[in-house]
């Protein structure tokens, strides 16, 4: 279905449209990173922005993540709006110094006399058998850190509307994006449009648990509510597009309604964004809740390569079903 | 030196960086007093580093500095007042009193950030010369770091990318012989920093970071070099400091980490970068020695004026912690 000021876009040319538009609207907008000219780093993503805007914004950078990334910070310093680009989140891990020391306390450090509006764009690349350094997710360590913001879109129409807002920020944005969900198409408006930073939305409604979900998770989060369905359990599905700063009062309500809450996000159990959310809200919703809130999570381990491993380790909408079912049916 | 630089100039040279020493100086009554407890890496022996590169450079020109870098933002033209009242943590400080000595700002004088993550300032002062580059303004961009940043990694990331994409940056290392406590003999394999920046194709040149002159004139070619496009340029810029690396002296704070020999010391106590520019001074007929009693007096007022305005500033609101976590 396509009409006029709207087209069914795969989420990885949604951000590929935000680019290209704000990259025509803002001079001032320009891309950094490593395999900015080659698909097999970013996929579609940056697909005929060389063409169009030419080397001078749109560089692509031998792998020096660290003074890459904070070559962007300087720039961004200087008043332009860097995206800089890593194609895994990784890679990204050479570049914690400019991100976290820099970037992050920039403002607070210099009494608000600057500040680093940077966009740093994180792919998580994962499976096929790549193992350990080729897999991680590590929002969490972002998220625990003052002065950044992290977003993690689920839908094409969020990853345009999100990048957009994270472009026009004055903060440095952490976007993370996951391959796993390129192909996922909606309906994208042609325009230039912004998805709050902060603000989550219910995909589903439903009245006897909330699944809170983030990124990758959301539609496995979807699935497993259709499947439960069959069975009469009716699940309310949060997507929370964005992890930092987290949109606690939008699962509260729904906690407040449902009385459960499983929170679901494709990184480590241990101290992840979902331990932060199981946190709040059962501080703020004690009283509310009928069971133990839990987390679908992946396990505290590395990502193993050889494929039975890897398809016990990464998770899906079965694992939802399985933890939603023992909170239920206790 | 009377005929090749007008009187004004070379006082101008001579008074900035009194103004430093006197600052730095100033501060180690209150450090011993403890009224001063945020870690001052005194400048006190490189004023000429500062002082010189920064006579190169227009006002709408850049600097990042590092953790020693009350120089650095004076020598740039950055409010006097307002580092003291930052080093007492007042609401009047450059960071409103969020940063303390080692993170200073002044953007209406191009002072742009120091921040004391060694060669954390290294790639950001790249991106400002991209930024530069990019909004084709003209402007040159100088990243001020110690000889320990060149064993950091992002260090030769960054003269990688500074050559390829012929930002207009100037390199400034001041190689004060010591990164800490540690000498340099056992921090480089190659102590020869210059011979680093070579390998990377840019010009790259060895001074006396304690004569001014010499380093004004050195830095203005490869700043003028720079503003025309031609790229990055590397200056090693011999000094010592002549306090401890951090606070007055690492002995006297009874942390006894000050390794270095009293003899060596005293050595490059004789080429104080200011004793020497007075002698030249003097020897050139450029000055009397009045006229420098004068200088002194003036700018000493400066400084005891600052530490009032610090003393009389008040603190930041406790009701205001969080203000700047983010920019609204």
């Amino acid at each position: 279905m396509s009409s006029k000021n709207k087209k069914i876009l795969p989420y990885s040319l949604a951000i590929n449209e935000a680019l290209h538009q704000m990259m025509a609207k803002d001079k001032s907008v320009f891309i950094i990173g490593q395999g900015v000219k080659s698909v097999w780093y970013v996929g579609n993503t940056c697909r005929g922005l060389l063409e169009k805007f030419g080397e001078a914004r749109v560089i692509d950078t031998p792998v020096s993540e660290n003074a890459v990334t904070g070559i962007g910070v300087g720039a961004s310093l200087a008043g332009l709006k860097p995206v800089v680009i890593h194609p895994r989140l990784d890679f990204m891990m050479y570049a914690f110094d400019p991100i976290i020391n820099e970037a992050a306390n920039w403002h607070y450090m210099f009494g608000g006399k600057s500040s680093a509006g940077v966009v740093i764009r994180g792919i998580i690349n994962r499976g096929g058998e790549q193992a350990a350094q080729h897999s991680q997710a590590i929002e969490a360590l972002f998220a625990h850190i003052p002065g950044l913001k992290v977003v993690m879109p689920a839908t094409a129409y969020d990853a345009k509307g999100l990048l957009i807002s994270a472009i026009r920020d004055k903060n440095p944005v952490i976007y993370i994006e996951d391959r796993w969900l390129y192909q996922e198409k909606n309906q994208v408006p042609q325009k230039i449009y912004a998805v709050p930073i902060g603000k989550g939305v219910i995909r589903k409604k439903g009245k006897d648990i909330t699944i809170a979900a983030i990124s990758y998770m959301v539609p496995q989060a979807i699935k497993a509510a259709e499947e439960l369905k069959k069975e009469g359990i009716e699940a309310e599905v949060i997507d929370l597009r964005t992890v930092k700063p987290l949109d606690i009062p939008l699962i509260l309500k729904s906690v407040k309604k449902t009385k459960r809450l499983v929170i679901t996000e494709a990184a480590w159990l241990t101290g992840g964004v979902a331990a932060e959310i199981s946190a709040q809200i059962s501080n703020k919703a004690f009283k509310y809740l009928k069971a133990p809130i839990e987390r679908v999570c992946l396990p505290d381990a590395p990502a193993p390569m050889s494929k039975p491993l890897e398809k016990s380790y990464f998770i899906n909408y079965n694992d939802i079903i399985k933890t939603i079912k023992k909170m239920i049916y206790v | 030196m009377k005929n090749k630089y007008p009187k004004k100039f070379l006082t101008g040279l001579y008074q900035k960086m009194l103004e430093i020493r006197l600052f730095e100086e100033s501060l180690v009554e209150p450090i011993l007093k403890g009224e001063i407890k945020t870690p001052c890496h005194l400048y006190t022996g490189q004023e000429a580093v500062a002082v010189g590169v920064c006579a190169s450079l227009k006002r709408t020109d850049y600097v990042f500095g590092n953790h020693r870098s009350h120089g650095h933002y004076l020598a740039k033209g950055g409010n006097l007042n307002a580092l003291m009242a930052e080093i007492f943590g007042k609401e009047t400080g450059c960071s409103r009193g969020r940063g303390g000595s080692m993170h200073i700002i002044d953007t209406s004088a191009g002072f742009l950030g120091s921040a004391p993550i060694v060669a954390g300032t290294i790639s950001l002062a790249a991106g400002q010369a991209l930024a530069s580059k990019i909004k084709k303004e003209k402007r040159v961009t100088v990243s001020f770091f110690g000889d320990g940043a060149t064993n950091e990694g992002v260090f030769y990331e960054s003269l990688n990318l500074a050559v390829l994409h012929k930002l207009p940056i100037i390199f400034i290392c001041e190689n004060n012989l010591y990164s800490t406590h540690m000498p340099i003999r056992e921090c480089s394999a190659n102590t020869k920093i210059y011979q680093i920046a070579k390998a990377f194709k840019m010009p790259s040149f060895k001074i006396d970071g304690n004569n001014v002159l010499e380093v004004f004139e050195t830095v203005k070619k490869v700043v003028d070099r720079a503003r025309q496009n031609k790229g990055p340029a590397f200056i090693e810029c011999l000094t010592y400091r002549l306090r401890g690396h951090v606070g007055p002296d690492d002995n006297v704070q009874g942390l006894h980490t000050d390794i270095r020999s009293k003899k060596e010391v005293e050595t490059w106590r004789k080429k104080d970068p200011i004793k020497k520019f007075e002698e030249l001074f003097i020897e050139n007929g450029v000055i009397n020695k009045k006229n420098l009693e004068e200088i002194y007096q003036k700018t000493n007022q400066k400084i005891k004026e600052a530490h009032k305005f610090a003393q009389k500033s008040a603190f930041p609101k406790k009701s205001e912690l969080l203000k700047y976590v983010f920019k609204k």
